[in-house]
Formats: C-alpha cells, sequence, structure tokens
C-alpha cells in the first residue's frame, strides 16, 4: 500500500469509532422510529406492523397538533429572544473584563454542575405561595397576601431562561473574545461615540456568536418536555410532552414516532437554514 | 473444575515448558473471550437459579421507603439476596419502560388496580406462580384474589397487597369539614375555589370525578359529553396537575392548593406530619387495590419467596403503617394492631363491600379513546 493511500485510510480510520456510535446510536435508532411511525396501534396489546399513513395523516392534518407546535416555536422564540438581551450584556463584560474572566467563566459554568430538573424545580421555592420572593415581599410589607406566581407560561420561559442562558452566553462570548479591541478604539478615534462604536462594529462582528447561542437555546427549548411539567399549569404544553404522552401515557408509539419524527423535521429545518447562512463551524467554536 | 483450577494447571504445563508462550497467551486470551461472550446470554440462563438481585418498581416517596425498611433489608439480610428497588410516577410510565424492556429486566411491580392486571395481561407480560410457595397468601382477602383470576383464571401472576382510595384532600384552614361533605366531588369545579384546585393528571381520575360532578356511575358513564364538559371546567378552575405523591403532598403542605383530589395513604402521611389537611371519600368515590405483579422472565422462585416474605403478617403489618395504605391481609383472620384500623379507607369487614373499584374491562375498554381526549382537553381542546 502507497504512503498516499495509507494516508487517505488514515481519516476514515480514526472516524471509526465516531462514525460506529453515531450509526448505533443515532442513525439506526431513527430508522426504527421512522418504521414505527407507519405501523398501528391496536386497541390493546401489541401494535400492528405494516406501512400505514394513519399516524402521519393525524399529525399533519390535526390542527390540534399544529397549534401545539406553533405555541412551542413561539415559546421557544420568546426564550431565545430572552436569553439574548439577558446573555448579551453578560458574555460582554465577562470577554471584555480582564483580571477576574476566569473566576466569572467558572461562575457562568457553576449551575451545569446541578442538575437541569433540580434547578427548575428550585423557582418553586423562590415564587410559591410560601417561596422566598413572596415571604420576602409580605416582611417588607410590600403585599398582605401572597401572589400567585407560579404554574403558567410565563414561570415556563422563566425556567427555559434559566436553562439556557449559559448556553447563549458562551457562545456570544466566544464570538466577542474573537474581535480584536483595537477596532473599537478605531472607531472611537474615528468620531465615533462607545455606544456607535459598539452598535456598528462589534455588535456586527459578534453575530455569528449571537446566531449560535439563538439557535442553541431555540433547539433546546423547542425540544424540552420537562419544564412544563414542573412549571407549567394544566394547559400549558410544548410539543415533546404531546410524543410523551403519546408514548408513555397512551402507550401510542406509531403516532409518538410519528410526532417525534415532525418535530425532529422541523427544527432540522431551522438547523439547515442556520447552516447555509452562517455554516456550522461558529455553533462547534461555541461548544467547544 | 473450576475457573481457578484451570488457570492454574495450564500455567502450570506454560512453565513446565508443555505448551508454548504464544499458546498459554492465546488460550488466555480465547477463554477471556468466552467468558465476556457468555456472560450477557448467562444472566438469563442462570437466572432461575443463581439469583443474587430481584428488581422491585413502585411509586416512590413514603411507600417505598415503607418497602426498604420494612420488607427488602430484612428480605436481604434473612436471603442475602438484594433488592434493587426504582420507582416509578405512575402505571402508564411503567407500562411503557416494561415494554421496552427484555424479559427479566424488571421483576416485581406494586401495580395498581384490576385494570393494571388486565393491561399486563393482555401485553403478555404475565408470569405464573406458584402459590404453593406462598403460605401467606392463605390470609389475603379472598375479594381480592377474586378480582385476579377473573382476568386469568388458570393461573395468578400477582399478590393482592393493599388498597386505599382516592378521595377528596382539603385544607381546613379553608374548607370547613361541613361545606366539604355538603359538595363532595363537586367541590373540585366551585368556581370559588378558582385558582386553589389541583388533580391528579391522570385521565382515569380526572374522568371518575367527572362521573361524580355529573351524577353518573363511574363504571357506566352515560354522558360522556357531560363528563368532559366537567372535565375542562376543572381544568379551568384548576392551578395545576399534580404528576406524583410527591407534588401532591408538596402542593398542600405549601399551601398552593386549597383542594384536589389525593392518594389516602399519603394525605394521612400528611396529617401525620402535622398538617390540618382532611380528608373525605365522597359516594362512589375511587377504590383500588394494589398488588405486588411479577413480570414475565423473572426468577420464579426468588420472587415467590420475596412475595411471601412480604405477605408475612409481621412485615405486612410494619409496611402498611410505614405506607398509610391497609393491607391485603383479611382482618377477620389475622390481627392488624392498632394503627391500620384508623386508616382511610379501611374495611374491618374484609369484604371491601364499601369501596367503588374500577371495573378493568369497562376502563380499559375506553383507555385508547379517553386518553388521547384527556390529552386533548387538558391543552384547552
Amino acid at each position: 500500500m502507497s504512503i498516499e493511500q495509507r494516508e487517505a485510510r488514515q481519516p476514515w480510520i480514526l472516524l471509526t469509532p465516531a462514525l460506529t456510535a453515531i450509526v448505533l446510536l443515532l442513525i439506526v435508532p431513527l430508522m426504527f422510529i421512522i418504521v414505527y411511525s407507519f405501523w398501528l396501534k391496536s386497541a390493546a396489546g401489541a401494535d400492528t406492523p405494516g406501512f400505514f399513513l394513519d399516524n402521519w395523516q393525524e399529525a399533519l392534518t390535526d390542527p390540534f397538533y399544529r397549534d401545539i407546535l406553533l405555541n412551542t416555536l413561539k415559546i421557544a422564540a420568546v426564550t431565545t429572544v430572552a436569553c439574548a438581551l439577558l446573555g448579551y450584556p453578560a458574555a460582554y463584560f465577562i470577554a471584555r473584563s480582564k483580571g477576574n474572566r476566569l473566576v466569572l467563566l467558572v461562575l457562568l459554568m457553576l449551575p451545569f454542575w446541578i442538575s437541569y430538573i433540580i434547578r427548575t424545580m428550585s423557582w418553586i421555592n423562590i415564587l410559591g405561595v410560601s417561596g422566598a420572593l413572596n415571604s420576602a415581599m409580605i416582611w417588607i410589607g410590600v403585599i398582605d397576601e401572597p401572589i400567585q406566581m407560579l404554574y403558567n407560561e410565563t414561570t415556563v420561559i422563566l425556567g427555559l431562561v434559566h436553562f439556557l442562558l449559559p448556553f447563549m452566553v458562551l457562545n456570544i462570548f466566544v464570538s466577542l473574545e474573537g474581535i480584536d479591541t483595537n477596532l473599537e478604539d478605531a472607531a472611537n478615534s474615528l468620531g465615533a461615540t462607545r455606544w456607535q462604536g459598539f452598535l456598528q462594529v462589534t455588535l456586527p462582528l459578534s453575530l455569528p456568536g449571537l446566531a449560535a447561542g439563538g439557535l442553541l437555546c431555540f433547539v433546546l427549548a423547542a425540544g424540552t418536555y420537562i419544564t412544563p411539567v414542573i412549571l407549567g399549569g394544566p394547559r400549558d404544553a410544548m410539543f415533546a410532552n404531546l410524543v410523551y404522552e403519546a408514548i408513555i401515557r397512551q402507550l401510542n408509539w406509531p403516532l409518538g414516532s410519528a410526532l417525534s419524527l415532525m418535530l425532529l423535521v422541523v427544527l432540522g429545518v431551522l438547523v439547515l437554514i442556520y447552516n447555509r447562512y452562517l455554516g456550522m463551524a461558529q455553533l462547534a467554536k461555541g461548544l467547544g | 473444575m473450576d475457573d481457578t483450577k484451570r488457570y492454574e494447571r495450564l500455567r502450570e504445563r506454560f512453565q513446565n515448558g508443555d505448551i508454548s508462550r504464544r499458546n498459554f497467551f492465546g488460550l488466555l486470551g480465547a477463554a477471556g473471550a468466552a467468558y465476556g461472550l457468555q456472560m450477557p446470554f448467562a444472566r438469563q440462563a442462570f437466572a432461575q437459579s443463581d439469583v443474587s438481585q430481584v428488581r422491585f418498581d413502585g411509586w416512590g416517596g413514603v411507600v417505598s421507603e415503607a418497602f426498604r425498611k420494612f420488607a427488602f433489608d430484612p428480605y436481604t439480610e434473612k436471603t442475602g439476596i438484594t433488592v434493587v428497588d426504582g420507582t416509578f410516577p405512575g402505571g402508564d410510565e411503567y407500562l411503557a419502560l416494561v415494554r421496552a424492556s427484555q424479559p427479566g429486566e424488571y421483576n416485581i411491580a406494586h401495580l395498581s388496580g384490576v385494570f393494571d392486571y388486565a393491561r399486563y395481561a393482555s401485553f403478555d407480560l404475565t408470569s405464573e406462580l406458584n402459590v404453593a410457595n406462598i403460605p401467606n397468601m392463605a390470609n389475603v382477602m379472598p375479594a381480592l384474589m377474586d378480582a385476579f383470576k377473573s382476568i386469568t383464571p388458570d393461573s395468578l401472576s400477582a399478590a393482592p397487597y393493599d388498597y386505599g382510595t382516592t378521595g377528596l384532600a382539603y385544607n381546613r384552614k379553608f374548607i370547613f369539614d361541613e361545606e366539604m361533605k355538603e359538595k363532595g366531588a363537586k367541590i373540585l369545579i366551585d368556581e370559588k375555589y378558582k385558582g386553589k384546585i389541583g388533580g391528579w393528571g391522570d385521565w382515569r381520575t380526572r374522568m371518575w370525578y367527572a362521573a361524580l360532578q355529573t351524577g353518573q356511575d363511574p363504571n357506566n358513564i352515560q354522558d360522556t359529553e357531560a363528563a368532559w364538559e366537567a372535565v375542562r371546567k376543572h381544568r379551568d378552575l384548576a392551578l395545576k396537575y399534580w404528576a406524583s405523591g410527591a407534588e401532591l403532598m408538596s402542593l398542600l403542605a405549601e399551601e398552593e392548593i386549597h383542594v384536589t383530589e389525593g392518594w389516602s395513604g399519603r394525605i394521612f402521611a400528611l396529617q401525620e406530619q402535622g398538617h390540618d389537611i382532611g380528608y373525605y371519600d365522597p359516594p362512589n368515590g375511587f377504590g383500588w387495590q394494589e398488588c405486588l405483579f411479577v413480570l414475565r422472565g423473572s426468577p420464579m422462585s426468588a420472587c415467590e419467596e420475596l412475595l411471601n416474605f412480604m405477605l408475612d403478617k409481621e412485615t405486612s403489618i410494619a409496611v402498611a403503617e410505614g405506607q398509610n395504605y391497609p393491607p391485603a391481609l383479611d382482618p377477620t383472620k389475622v390481627d392488624l394492631g392498632d394503627k391500620i384500623p384508623t386508616l382511610p379507607a379501611f374495611d374491618p369487614t374484609g369484604t371491601l363491600s364499601g369501596l367503588t373499584f374500577a371495573n378493568p374491562a369497562y376502563w380499559n375498554g375506553n383507555e385508547a379513546e379517553w386518553s388521547k381526549e384527556f390529552g386533548r382537553v387538558q391543552r384547552g381542546y
């Protein structure tokens, strides 16, 4: 075997473990889900194998699923915007701080050491009727009776922002860190105010990081189901909750498979659009 | 000859020069590979004879704590068999897990209701208990046994273990006993308590209470649209559908909600903790019995031994007192002590004629349609 042939084979040899894992743990299960989505649930007992379009017809034509999907996308969008608005100043502050940057980054990563579910449940102790906020307001004398703050769509979004904010901050931070600070100084020396320098130089250059963070937050928010279960009221649900209910509560695995593929396609299209205009490199940088 | 002896003999041959270094290491490698390959399959093959652990899944919280303290730890001490206990928030979730598992992965489950027994039978997940190996089963109330026999007449896959009710739980600081008795199940759709009402996000319980709120027989709902309308009304007035016993207790204890339906044992636990929570079983309140269901592919001898141990009078009473659910033991045959007769839903006659249980054929027959419909109603449809 020539050196060229050996060199050509080397990347594939190195990639083999990763490719094997992806095929076995992602592609094969996905194929199972695709096959399952064409089966039919029996009234009792095992599902009926075959090629039936009933589940797809129901998932695509029933306004119930469409409405919940649109509501899910709306919640994900609001969460993403909130993360961007809260995350940008934090990322900017970390990127521009000199001595304590490492400490700030460690503080940013700290929430990841605690389970997402525990972090979400912590809001019950903060916003509950006997929670910290109500107790503090009653103690100060701002209110006489506790205010009902929990179990609505706002608390669902709050829980999601709490969960996803570090992802946004990290992505924007990586982007800001790569910008030469001399560019802002140059803008200032040419007569731009600090605000104009930020708006016309720093912000446009950091947009890829903002977009990468936005994509991550949006996709993760749209796929969540724990937050509405813990912090939502009876009506609050996201699309993943419907998948959970179809598979776990109704034992309707074929319909649940079709619904999960539907969500996968919608989010997949968003990722493709992002990739088409911004490329995945920025996302990899942020995650790295 | 054991593996250690085989290895020593091989090493001796190698040291004597009878086999080469290459062959010695080759044989060691082959032995290792053979051992690695046979393990996953051997685990199942030896499951019936060489059991070191049994998996048990239950409802978590105080219920699982009582099992661990009064049944599993003493059982392990006595037999050397470890009981690995898992928890689930509801029967539907657990059934989904079992369906996705290999036979033998899950062994015993603390299942609720005869309808669960029927569902497991329909999915061919039943086992066949040798009742002769469970002599303590003789002390179980016949009424509880008969319910299972009607589904699997030729065999039995579970031992009845306890029973209870899903009644109305209310904070007595805000709702008086007289008002509760007067309004009954309708208090859950009373505008007066809007935003302070809770409910289990389980379609059966929602429909059962909707039947009571619309004056219908829960085991024969004629006007389903009226029942769904009651479910919708409750949804609009409720603050939260709780998803587990722990969440139920937390919502009531923290005064997030003032009234909900609740599990009798959990509410008794709250009362024991000093919370002023009342409990009322309305007429035709939701009665249920729980069993220890042995799943297909489980190590039967070990499971039967565990069931017998758990049905032992001493263990059963200790667990019941810990869980706050009356045991399945017949009170006309067994002295159940002082605490159990004070538990909610306790029936001193041993006939359970005062409780209304879900008709498994009726509820399982409507499961596909109603569970799906509830998913929609819950979301505002």
